[in-house]
């Protein structure tokens, strides 16, 4: 063996076509093990986020189970036209995203960078509508702890108390969402950046899929929170 | 094996389906369904979930490793919310021995 290949450089006795990958790290056969590698490591990551996120979501299924009446009128205080608005929006951008990751593997740098800064534009349209609701909710007095004081119209019948506890879970699982949705719309500047520079392209593609992923996890979560707080009231 | 590259026609295709979901499930949520409220929205969000996962996360593509890493999540999960649920709806309908504590 020649101390080429033990230090973990090419061995020049391979034929051409074997030569390694100029992107491929030393512990990996090949790029396409490498990519898979990349992406089971996120898919797992996603699977701990789905467990963390289902904290929540258990916990209001059982208070719901519980306390149906106050979250049904709970449900109600919450305006649906901003919830169908936003969702439409992350659904775009998701699409978007989605557009970003095929444009870096065909090759499009331009519309890589143009898709990632829709993306990016989409994202923070969903915050803002996101910070107007929780405006209006602090001038309806309806942010428990800090202003809860709701009028006996607005509870109709149900006990403060489970009001409260519903819009608790309003702001946590909102709020959490919102802070994945800042995180990510921080990864995908830096994949901006990467892409202007020419560092993703149809070879090097595993960073933006990545950050896909991520986008679509949080698009998933919101696509669950929209019915369970704001439509499943029934009208 | 290389993944294949998804087409931007089946892009188009899904985030179509998924507006005409989304439209969908809040134009139902302006009737009263009673229980069903809460079957309907979560048999659409959960058909929304999987457009998105199969497609746009590509998941279809996926080798099974990491479709078990996927499912393993949902399972855990899925057992995290039928055992509370279990507890939730068998609370009552235990007999407490007379002159026990609560």
């Amino acid at each position: 063996m020649s101390d080429n290949v033990a230090a973990g450089g090419p061995d020049i006795n391979l034929p051409a076509h074997r030569h390694p990958h100029p992107g491929l790290h030393s512990h990996f056969e090949t790029m396409e093990q490498q990519r898979e590698a990349g992406t089971l490591g996120i898919w797992v990551f996603l699977a701990t986020e789905i467990l963390f996120f289902g904290g929540l979501f258990a916990c209001y299924v059982e208070m719901r189970a519980i306390h149906y009446q106050g979250f049904q009128v709970g449900s109600h205080l919450l305006e649906r036209n901003f919830g169908a608005a936003m969702t439409f929006i992350l659904l775009a951008s998701s699409f978007t995203m989605a557009m970003a990751v095929h444009s870096a593997r065909t090759g499009s740098r331009r519309l890589l960078v143009v898709f990632l800064v829709l993306t990016i534009v989409l994202g923070a349209a969903f915050l803002g509508i996101k910070f107007t609701e929780y405006g209006q909710k602090w001038h309806e007095h309806l942010v428990p702890g800090f202003n809860f004081q709701p009028t006996s119209e607005q509870l109709k019948g149900a006990p403060a108390g489970n009001v409260e506890m519903f819009l608790c879970f309003y702001f946590f699982m909102t709020g959490l969402h919102a802070l994945h949705m800042i995180i990510g719309i921080g990864i995908l500047t830096v994949m901006t950046i990467l892409g202007l520079k020419g560092r993703i392209n149809a070879d090097r593609y595993s960073y933006i899929e990545v950050s896909g992923l991520y986008w679509h996890f949080v698009d998933i979560i919101w696509i669950y929170l929209f019915p369970l707080l704001y439509l499943v009231g029934g009208r | 094996m290389e993944e294949p590259i998804v087409s931007v026609r089946t892009y188009v295709i899904v985030f179509v389906s998924l507006l005409v979901l989304a439209a969908l499930t809040t134009y139902i949520a302006s009737f009263d369904l009673g229980i069903w409220n809460t079957a309907v929205a979560m048999a659409i969000a959960t058909a929304k979930m999987a457009l998105v996962g199969l497609f746009f996360m590509h998941l279809w593509f996926k080798p099974g490793l990491t479709r078990v890493a996927v499912v393993c999540g949902f399972f855990w999960l899925g057992l995290l919310i039928a055992l509370i649920l279990v507890d939730v709806f068998t609370r009552n309908s235990i007999p407490r021995a007379i002159g026990t504590p609560l």
